[in-house]
């Protein structure tokens, strides 16, 4: 089945759900560069709606680069620029119609520390994205609020306290509090940019559980340095190795029988 | 042991020199503020505060015209003063390699070290001479001209400190960048900016220099920025340098209220930021 699409890794494991034809989110020879230093080259791939799709690699691989590059946060680094093309729903995200702003909130992103705004409380954290597209009625907003609290599995902890400053929450709280905050305006894709390497092993723990339930309704692009992270929790794993996609499958395989040498030689740890 | 001996003792002496240092520094504060409280307590009442000068020779008396136009004249220079100094301070720190940016950066540092009184002397060609009178106007231009810098250079360092990944959060989720400017990153900044803004105006309420030329001072209770005005730091160096004795007990009290008056501002600002930055996280 897996087999059977164009892009090399749409299908996940065939038990988790028919393969689907058509990708989420794709890119096309995308190369992304810092002035003159090309950071990502050339790399096309595909990530099915549904799943969850790691992107692993040693450090300054590029992978972080090409994650921003998805939801046009690249653009906004020093000398930031690409080549190439980034297709969500068939549509090239790049083209000049097309605002960052409007993007943005139809792909998500959960940063590396969380990112709870200061000077606002829970409640308006979770609400911050949905008001800067505009005006929302007070219930439906308390009702969008709740639901992407619950979902980000943090409605129990805070339900007593939404009015009070979010910096009392702990590293765990605070990072799917800003989970919560990604999810409320309803994006298609949300990207993690290793999500939980701020976060101690049980805080760690629920967000790999919290990603299991959302990409019921979520594309969801994570990564991670953690290898064992990538294998628990994503459906197809993509290895980056300076600048370059060096393989990418379901996670299933390229932890058992990788097809390069590269991969092996990082999933087994001989190197990165 | 003797070693262990000879480094205690080291740094037993190293720990003494150092606390001589601080009381070197802080021990002219405390004699001002003593001299102040001897010479100038004996003669603050209620009327000190409420009255105008009497006729010289007379007792009694306050400077009641001189707390109203340094209020009035300090309030006037802080609301040309501080959203012009936020506003380059934001301005400096969105586009940081801008060369307006540089040049303004380098204006405003040349500026925090201009003695007062040459502004004092610009603000006296610009408006004083145009005019052809003095004015409380042309004080609190003079004293927002100082703020500017100042406030600018802390506004600048305190969203220096505000973290980038803030302002990527804000962006990720479809803000625009002014957006995030205004909302995220100045608000976040807010409390340490008041407090910037509160110790520039601290500053520059005990200023005398500039407002020599400017505000000239007055005897009389005036409300009319275009007139001639009292201020305290003008008080006092009228009282002090006066002939009658009377005087200079009053010159005592109001450099006593003077310095009352930016100390307390001082703790305001003080107060504020915690009671902010508590709310806040």
């Amino acid at each position: 089945m897996a087999e059977a699409t164009a892009a090399p890794m749409v299908a996940g494991e065939a038990s988790v759900a028919p393969a689907v034809t058509r990708p989420r989110l794709e890119t096309d020879k995308l190369s992304a560069m810092y002035g003159k230093f090309t950071a990502v080259k050339n790399v096309s791939l595909a990530f099915a709606p549904n799943r969850v799709h790691a992107l692993i690699g040693p450090s300054g691989c590029g992978k972080s680069t090409f994650l921003r590059t998805l939801n046009r946060m690249h653009e906004m680094s020093e000398g930031g620029w690409i080549t190439g093309r980034v297709l969500l729903d068939g549509e090239d995200v790049y083209a000049s119609r097309v605002s960052a702003m409007q993007l943005r909130k139809r792909v998500g992103m959960v940063f590396q520390r969380p990112t709870p705004f200061p000077t606002m409380t829970i409640y308006e954290n979770v609400a911050a994205g949905l008001k800067v597209s505009g005006r929302v009625k007070q219930a439906e907003l308390r009702q969008t609020v709740e639901r992407a609290l619950e979902q980000a599995g943090l409605w129990n902890e805070v339900k007593d306290r939404l009015h009070q400053s979010a910096m009392a929450l702990s590293g765990g709280q605070q990072q799917r509090l800003c989970i919560a905050r990604t999810i409320a305006p309803a994006p298609e894709v949300i990207l993690l940019d290793e999500p939980t390497s701020a976060l101690d092993p049980q805080g760690t723990q629920r967000i790999e559980e919290l990603l299991y339930q959302l990409k019921r309704e979520f594309t969801i692009v994570i990564v991670t340095h953690n290898m064992q992270q990538a294998a628990r929790v994503s459906d197809t794993t993509s290895f980056f190795y300076m600048g370059t996609l060096v393989e990418s499958g379901a996670t299933r395989q390229i932890f058992t029988a990788p097809r390069e040498e590269q991969t092996e030689a990082y999933i087994t740890g001989r190197f990165g | 042991m003797n070693r262990r001996l000879f480094r205690r003792f080291k740094s037993n002496v190293m720990t003494g020199v150092l606390m001589a240092c601080v009381l070197a520094a802080v021990l002219p504060l405390l004699f001002i503020l003593g001299t102040l409280l001897l010479k100038g307590a004996g003669s603050l009442s209620l009327d000190f505060f409420t009255k105008m000068p009497a006729p010289a020779g007379e007792n009694g008396g306050g400077v009641a015209h001189a707390i109203v136009g340094t209020l009035l004249m300090v309030g006037t220079a802080c609301l040309i003063g501080i959203p012009i100094g936020i506003g380059a301070g934001v301005f400096a720190s969105e586009y940081p390699g801008n060369r307006l940016a540089i040049l303004s950066r380098f204006v405003a540092d040349v500026l925090n070290g201009t003695p007062s009184i040459v502004i004092g002397v610009f603000a006296w060609t610009w408006i004083v001479a145009r005019q052809k009178h003095f004015s409380g106007f042309a004080g609190s231009v003079a004293l927002a001209i100082l703020m500017v810098p100042m406030v600018m250079r802390t506004t600048e360092e305190i969203i220096k400190l505000v973290p980038h990944s803030l302002r990527e959060a804000a962006l990720a989720l479809g803000y625009q960048r002014w957006r995030t400017t205004l909302q995220i990153v100045l608000l976040t900044a807010l409390p340490g900016i008041l407090t910037g803004a509160l110790l520039a105006v601290a500053r520059i309420a005990g200023e005398t220099a500039p407002l020599l030329f400017t505000a000239l001072g007055s005897q009389y209770m005036g409300t009319n920025l275009n007139q001639p005005m009292a201020a305290l730091p003008l008080t006092v160096y009228t009282y002090a340098t006066g002939p009658y004795e009377e005087w200079h007990r009053y010159a005592w009290a109001a450099a006593l209220v003077l310095i009352l008056m930016v100390f307390i501002l001082n703790m305001g600002a003080r107060f504020a930021t915690r009671r902010m930055a508590r709310l806040g996280g």
